[in-house]
Order: structure tokens, then C-alpha cells, then sequence
């Protein structure tokens, strides 16, 4: 036995081993985009069903994002087909009636699917507290680099993207962004206020 | 009921493993060998409880008990039956209860076909086995443990992963896959008891390692070829490999081994290479582990990922321990594992099959390398990048085609040395077929140089390796008078292993050419058809007749029906690709329809349907070749299993005296024969 070639060829295997426990480290499946911090991609959408409160909007109206400077935006995408987007629907319709007090404007973007199949969902599901709008052939999806659905993008006042999250979105993830843009721009001077 | 009885027989086996891994070097060295029964009754016993265990999670499957946590997972009452009991192998928790089960099947064979063998090889062979093993076992009772009771015991499951449930090669391919990949745990073993019991240096465990790994080969190798046909048949893309991952965690073992198959015989014959050998053959098993910890950890994002919890840190725990455990006992005994063999001439036989071993590695590093890639720059320059075909092509296809164009050379030249006159008499009768090849690839319109070079290569292999067939039957008819049927079933039954190595090169030649025709010439349109519109694609016509839909138990089918269209326009055949939707899942799973011939496959898969019917979106692809890839798959099965069944001695005794080796005299075919009739 050659005790001394046994080490050198244990210690050859270490930085082997050191990168596959820095493996667990990471999450393969996040895939960065570029998106925040930068300037939103623009869009020009055509609404499909309308909406309550503040965030309402006229069916057959188009929303463009130029228009809502000052506000934060929050531009989810979504599919009837989606399963996911089930799970977060009651999340985000619960954020737009809580923020409907608030500078902000809540988008559903229906993607890749027929107006009809989303309209039958969002009846199926009791109802979207927000306009759903179409993205006609899918052009604001590949403008945002969307990866699948659901997704979902939080514009800041000054039109930046301030937070993308992949999956489906929690009503602790998007208080705890939609509070942070609010204070950091001022556009709100408390968010604790409207917390209840 | 059914769960504590499956957990509680895994949790003695975890108790009988540890047993007999620890008694393995107590009874040795004690020289109470009488103990050694208890190991060898350890691995028997494992095998009886493992298989309990087995038996308990198809039963549960089958009866629909979702107290047991895995059926919960994956189970569902309207799941057709055999894709409930296939469903064993679907998910994480089961496929490590098949895997510990076909292992527990392999140390039971080891033992039952070896143990009476004098020398402590085997004791410390099982005592490996059972070592692996045991890390099974405590997976299955600890952080993979499928019996886990759940309460309250839900009245439905939502069925296997979609993907799995769609086609019936998932009944053929994963079996296929863990006899092929965990057999390499058995050489593996042979490897390591030969260390530790130092009998490295005997040939004892390399006529045993070698017929273990002919075994594992044949299974992995029928393995991939199955996955390659499940993936051109369900994904709808129309590719057989797409370097994924997990396919290459797959090809990275295949590779050493086949590498393992070729050094073997140099070692044998001329007693040279006998560390390096032994290294492919740890390496092999090494890889095996290193895939199985990339398919199951989630380090890197592949489609075949399992869903992950902590069995990844316990993973990352065997790699270490078997990473640590090798290197120290090969690196240590390397001084006199290592043969004193030289080469015999430039010319020779060992000589191809050093260069075999090298593209083989080269090919194996390059993949390993690429699949590592995205793990190796995010964790030194911090940055997500994704290494994908381009890459891998560009970097493996000189080299396999090159092995393609070694495949002729080696079987036409003799081992030792022999004079360049005499080499290039026996090197010129294969180039013959290069040129034929070469011709019908011009012809047919082969533009890509490496296409072109495959085709001659393939041609040239092909007529070297039937060559063998046709020189050594000759060499019986003279000799015995035989008839032609004769002097080959006794050519073949004098030297299994040569001439099944030789079906199996010819079954690789048939890969290969389905594999270049495929790629060089494959053309594909997708269109939107009315009902009566045709689509053209190089010469082949479908019209679509109309869109169905049909409902089933666990999915929804639609489906589009075509006619395809001879030259005349007459109606020669219908094709109906179609969507599955299950009830689970949000994405359909496609289906392409594939009507094959020997000359190729027109693919159709559909891609878009409009809900009444009115159009459907279709894509057409037209193959050529394609099915000489599953039909050479075949045929290297066979050659593996010509091979295995050897008569039992190696083939040649090794010569003892390595300096008289550079003037041993050249073998020839006949000479062979003789020799092989001697032993």
C-alpha cells in the first residue's frame, strides 16, 4: 500500500465533490432575465372582461402601459389551460381589491389560449377583481421573455420592472414587493395604513 | 397492513447488509471461512426481503392502496393496469425500490454462481455488493421510504407522470436500464475484492468482471436504444437525442465500458494495460452513481428530473465514499496492479484498440465535461449558461466517426506485430465496401464531410468485420470439409466472444447509419390544413380527412385521421398522430403516428387543432434510416449474447513471459480456432 499516491489521488477527487455541494446551492430551474431594473417593455393591450374598482376597465378598451405612469403595475400571465394559475388566481385577486385604494393597476395577460376558453375560466373560478386583456400573437409575452405561465411582472412607478416571479405568485410575495415600490417611489407615503 | 409489513422486512435487510458486510473481513482474516456462509446467507436474504418489499408496493399499486404514501403519489383508479404496475419505476421513491431490488437479484446470482470458488475474491466481491446495497436500504427506510402510511387515506391519486403513462416502451426501457446499470455495480466489485483480497494480479476476476460487464453492457446498450425509440415516439419532435443530461448520465458509463470490453482483451492477450483496465471498470460503476446523483439531486435542470428531497445529500455521501474508498485502493496498489507488457509493433491489433480506448475516453470526458458545464461556470464565474447540442456534436462526431473507421482496421489486423507489408495486404480487401459506400453516399446527395466520412467508415467496418466471418469459415471448410451452415455455427461456437464482438460491431454500423442518414437528411413541414388539403414533404403526401375527439377514462384523446397518398394519388396507408389530455396536467402529451419502412419513416405529429374541427395544424417529417437504428440495436443484443456465452475459459492462456512477446508469431483465424480447441 502506497499511502502517499492514496492522498494525492483523495485530494485530486475534493474539488470534484466541492462542486457537486455547490450544486445544492443553486436552483437550476431559475432562469435569470434581464428584465429588472430596466425600462418595461411597452404594450398595447385589448381588454376581454373588465374588472372591479380601480382596476376596472371597459371591454374592448385597450390599456397601454405609457398610460399608467405613477402607478405600479402588476401584469400577471396566465392561461385557461394553466393548472398553477388556478392555484394563484384567489391570491392575486385578493391583491388588487386590497391595493384598489392605492396607485396601482392589476393586468391579467391571457396567454396563448382562445378569449372564450379564458372567459369560461374566469367564470368558472368566481370572477377576476382585474381586467383579463389578450396579447395578440403573443407579442408582449416574447417582448417580456416570458419562459411559461404563470408569470408575473411588478412595474414600478417610473415604468421599470421591479420584481419578476416565476409560478405561482403568493399574496406574502406580492405585499411585500407592491409595499417596497410603493414606499421607494413615495407614490404612497404608509402602506401600514391600508394593512388591516 | 401491507405498508409495515414491506417496511419492516426493508428495515431487517438494512440490519442483515450491515451484518454481512462487517463479518466479510472478520471471517477472512479470523480464517473461519464456516462464517463466510452467513455473508453469503446475508445476500440471499436480502434478496428474499428486498423482493417482499417489491411484491408489497405492486400489490399496493394494483389495489389501489393509498394509505401507502408512493401509491398516494402516483397511483390512480383509472390508470389502465399495466401502466399502474409500471408506475413502480415512475417516480424517485419507487425507482430506488427496483433499483435496491435488481441488485439484491444481482448479488443473489453472484453468489449462487461463484461462492464455491476457493480465495477471498468473492467474499470481499459480495461483501461490495452488499455494501451498496445496504445505502439502498437505508435510502428506502429513511429519505426515499415509499411505505410511509398517509392518513386520511385519500379516495383517489392523481396517476403516474403523464409522459410515463403514454406509451408501452416505459415498460421495456427502465428495467432495461437498471438491469444494465446497476449489473455494473457486480464488475465493480470483482474489481475491488480483487484489491483488497490482492489477487489483482490473478486473472481470475477479470474472467469474471469481463462476463459481468458483457452482461451490463448488453442491457444498458438496449437500454439507450429502447430510450432513444420511447423519446422519437412519444415527444413529438422527431429526435432520438437530444444530450440532455440524463441521456448523457447514461452514455457517459456506456462509454467506459465499452472501452472496459476492448482494454480487457489487451490485457488478456498481452498482458499489458491490466490498471488501466481496472480503472475503466471502477470508473464505469463511478459514472453510474455520478448519473443517478445528477437525475435525482435537481443540481441540474434536465426533463427526466425526479422530484427531490434530501436523497441528494445522501448521494453526494456514496459518491464521496466510493470516490474516496477506489482512489485510495487503486492509487495505493497501482505499483503492483501494473503490468509489465510493451507494446508489440505500430501495426498490430492492441495497437487500434489503445486508440479505441482513448477516443472512447476522450468522447466520455467531453460529455462529462459539457454536462457539468453550466454546474462548473456558475460556480466560477457566477453566470447561467446551458450547454446543448451544437456543442456536443461538434465535439464528439470526429471522434466517433473516427472509432467508426476503427472498427474495420482492428478486426483485420492480428494481435503482436506484424511486418507493413503484411498489414496493408490485410487492410485493403475492406476498402472494397469504403468505396461502394462512399459511391451510394455521393450518389444519394451527402454533402456534410462527416456524413460522407461515416458512410465510407461504415463501409469499410462492415466488409472487415463480415470479412472475419467469411476468411474464418473458409479456413473450416478446408480444413473439416464442413458445409457453410456448419463451419459457422462451429466458427461462432469455437470463439463466442470474437465473433459476437463482431455482431455487435455490425450492430453498431446499423446505428450508425440510421443515425447519419437521419440527421443528414431529414426534412419536415408543418402546415394548417382543411379537411381534403395535402401536405407534401420530399416526396410523400398526406391529406387530412378530419379531426375526432374521444373521451377516456384517465384522458382525453383528439386526433387528427390522414390518408396517405401513393404516387398515383391512391389512398396507401392512414396515419392518426394524436393529443392526450390527462385529467392531471396541464400540458397535452403528443403522439405522433409513424408508419415505417426499411427506407425511412414519414412522422406526422399533431401540433394545433381548432375546437370544432374545422383545421388542424400538422407536421410532417420525413426520416430516412430511422428504423436501422432500433433494428442494429437488435442486433447488438445478440452480438452481447453470443458473446456471453462463452465456453468459460479465456480464450488464450497470457503468456507468462512478457519479454518473448514482440516475437510471438501473428495469429491468424485458423490459428485461433486451434488454440481456442485447446483450452
Amino acid at each position: 500500500m502506497n499511502w502517499k499516491r492514496s492522498i494525492i489521488a483523495l485530494l485530486a477527487s475534493a474539488p470534484v465533490l466541492a462542486l457537486f455541494a455547490f450544486g445544492f446551492t443553486r436552483n437550476p430551474a431559475e432562469i435569470p432575465s434581464p428584465l429588472p431594473g430596466r425600462p418595461a417593455p411597452p404594450f398595447t393591450l385589448a381588454v376581454l372582461t373588465a374588472g372591479e374598482g380601480s382596476h376596472a376597465r371597459t371591454p374592448g378598451d385597450t390599456i397601454r402601459l405609457s398610460e399608467l405612469a405613477g402607478k405600479v403595475v402588476v401584469v400577471n400571465f396566465w392561461a385557461s389551460w394553466c393548472l398553477p394559475c388556478r392555484t394563484e388566481h384567489n391570491a392575486l385577486s385578493e391583491a388588487a381589491r386590497y391595493y384598489s385604494d392605492k396607485p396601482t393597476q392589476f393586468i391579467g395577460v391571457l396567454y396563448n389560449d382562445s378569449p372564450s376558453a379564458g372567459v369560461r375560466w374566469i367564470g368558472e373560478l368566481g370572477g377576476m377583481s382585474y381586467p383579463a386583456v389578450t396579447d395578440v400573437e403573443s407579442r408582449t409575452a416574447i417582448d417580456y421573455g416570458l419562459y411559461g405561465v404563470p408569470e408575473t411582472f411588478i412595474i414600478d412607478p417610473a415604468g421599470r420592472v421591479a420584481h419578476k416571479h416565476l409560478g405561482p405568485i403568493t399574496g406574502d410575495v406580492l405585499r411585500r414587493v407592491i409595499d417596497s415600490v410603493l414606499v421607494s417611489s413615495g407614490v404612497a407615503d404608509s402602506v401600514v395604513a391600508g394593512a388591516g | 397492513m401491507t405498508g409495515t409489513i414491506a417496511h419492516s422486512a426493508l428495515l431487517v435487510s438494512v440490519g442483515v447488509l450491515a451484518l454481512g458486510v462487517i463479518l466479510t473481513p472478520v471471517a477472512v482474516r479470523s480464517g473461519r471461512r464456516e462464517w463466510l456462509q452467513l455473508v453469503y446467507g446475508a445476500a440471499y436474504t436480502n434478496f428474499l426481503l428486498v423482493t417482499i418489499a417489491t411484491v408489497a408496493m405492486v400489490y399496493a399499486l394494483v389495489t389501489h392502496d393509498f394509505s401507502v404514501s408512493y401509491v398516494a403519489a402516483v397511483g390512480s383508479r383509472s390508470t389502465p393496469l399495466l401502466f399502474t404496475i409500471i408506475s413502480l419505476w415512475g417516480a424517485l421513491e419507487g425507482s430506488i425500490l427496483f433499483w435496491a431490488w435488481v441488485l439484491a437479484m444481482y448479488a443473489a446470482a453472484v453468489v449462487w454462481l461463484h461462492s464455491r470458488k476457493p480465495g477471498n475474491l468473492i467474499p470481499y466481491a459480495t461483501m461490495t455488493i452488499l455494501a451498496v446495497a445496504a445505502f439502498f436500504a437505508i435510502l428506502l427506510v429513511g429519505p426515499a421510504d415509499p411505505f410511509r402510511p398517509v392518513f386520511p387515506v385519500p379516495a383517489d391519486g392523481p396517476g403516474p407522470n403523464t409522459l410515463l403513462q403514454n406509451h408501452i416502451l416505459m415498460a421495456v426501457h427502465p428495467p432495461l436500464l437498471y438491469l444494465g446499470y446497476v449489473g455494473m455495480t457486480v464488475p465493480f466489485a470483482f474489481a475491488i475484492g480483487a484489491i483488497v483480497s490482492n489477487e489483482a494480479t490473478s486473472n481470475e476476476w477479470t474472467l469474471l468482471s469481463r462476463r459481468w460487464m458483457l452482461a451490463s453492457w448488453g442491457f444498458l446498450t438496449a437500454a439507450i436504444i429502447a430510450g432513444m425509440w420511447w423519446s422519437y415516439e412519444v415527444l413529438g419532435w422527431g429526435g432520438y437525442w437530444a444530450w440532455d443530461p440524463v441521456e448523457n448520465a447514461s452514455f457517459l458509463p456506456w462509454l467506459t465500458a465499452t472501452a472496459y470490453l476492448h482494454s480487457v482483451m489487451v490485457q488478456e492477450r498481452r498482458n499489458m494495460l491490466r490498471l488501466w483496465t481496472l480503472n475503466l471498470c471502477v470508473a464505469t460503476f463511478v459514472l453510474t452513481i455520478l448519473g443517478t446523483f445528477l437525475t435525482r439531486s435537481g443540481i441540474l435542470s434536465s426533463v427526466h428530473a425526479f422530484t427531490t428531497g434530501s436523497i441528494g445529500y445522501y448521494f453526494l455521501g456514496l459518491i464521496a465514499v466510493v470516490l474516496a474508498a477506489t482512489l485510495v485502493l487503486v492509487a495505493g496498489h497501482s505499483d503492483r496492479i501494473r503490468t509489465p507488457g510493451k507494446l508489440g509493433g505500430a501495426a498490430s491489433r492492441e495497437t487500434v484498440f489503445l486508440l479505441n480506448n482513448l477516443f472512447l475516453t476522450a468522447v466520455m470526458l467531453t460529455v462529462l465535461i459539457g454536462t457539468l458545464y453550466p454546474l462548473i461556470a456558475e460556480a466560477i464565474r457566477g453566470v447561467k449558461v446551458s450547454v446543448g447540442e451544437p456543442f456536443f456534436n461538434r465535439m464528439t462526431i470526429p471522434a466517433m466517426v473516427a472509432l467508426i473507421f476503427l472498427m474495420g482496421v482492428g478486426p483485420s489486423l492480428p494481435w503482436g506485430s506484424t511486418t507493413w507489408a503484411d498489414a496493408r495486404k490485410r487492410l485493403a480487401p475492406p476498402l472494397a465496401g469504403a468505396l461502394i459506400m462512399a459511391v451510394i453516399a455521393i450518389a444519394v446527395g451527402t454533402r456534410s464531410i462527416y456524413a460522407l466520412l461515416a458512410f465510407t467508415f461504415v463501409g469499410y467496418a462492415a466488409m472487415g468485420n463480415l470479412r472475419e466471418y467469411w476468411v474464418g469459415m473458409r479456413a473450416r471448410r478446408r480444413a473439416h470439409g464442413e458445409s457453410w451452415p456448419t463451419a459457422l455455427t462451429r466458427l461462432v461456437r469455437g470463439n463466442r466472444r470474437r465473433y459476437g464482438g463482431y455482431v455487435a460491431h455490425i450492430g453498431i454500423l446499423f446505428v450508425a447509419v440510421g443515425v447519419t442518414a437521419s440527421s443528414a437528411f431529414r426534412t419536415e413541414r408543418e402546415a394548417t390544413l382543411l379537411p381534403g388539403e395535402t401536405l407534401t414533404v420530399s416526396g410523400k403526401t398526406v391529406r387530412l380527412k378530419g379531426v375526432w375527439g374521444r373521451e377516456e377514462p384517465q384522458r382525453s384523446v383528439i386526433g387528427a385521421t390522414l390518408d396517405v397518398l401513393g404516387k398515383d394519388g391512391a389512398v396507401t396507408g392512414t396515419l392518426e398522430p394524436r393529443m392526450n389530455f390527462y385529467r392531471v396536467s396541464d400540458q397535452p402529451v403528443p403522439t405522433p403516428d409513424v408508419k415505417s419502412s426499411i427506407k425511412g419513416d414519414l412522422y406526422v405529429n399533431l401540433m394545433a387543432f381548432e375546437a370544432n374541427g374545422a383545421n388542424a395544424t400538422i407536421k410532417v417529417i420525413v426520416e430516412p434510416l430511422v428504423p436501422w437504428i432500433w433494428f442494429g440495436g437488435l442486433v447488438i443484443v445478440i452480438g452481447s449474447i453470443i458473446g456471453m456465452f462463452h465456453s468459460g475459459r479465456r480464450a488464450v492462456p497470457v503468456r507468462k513471459a512478457p519479454a518473448s512477446a514482440p516475437s510471438d508469431p501473428p495469429e491468424t483465424a485458423p490459428e485461433d480456432e486451434i488454440v481456442e480447441a485447446l483450452t
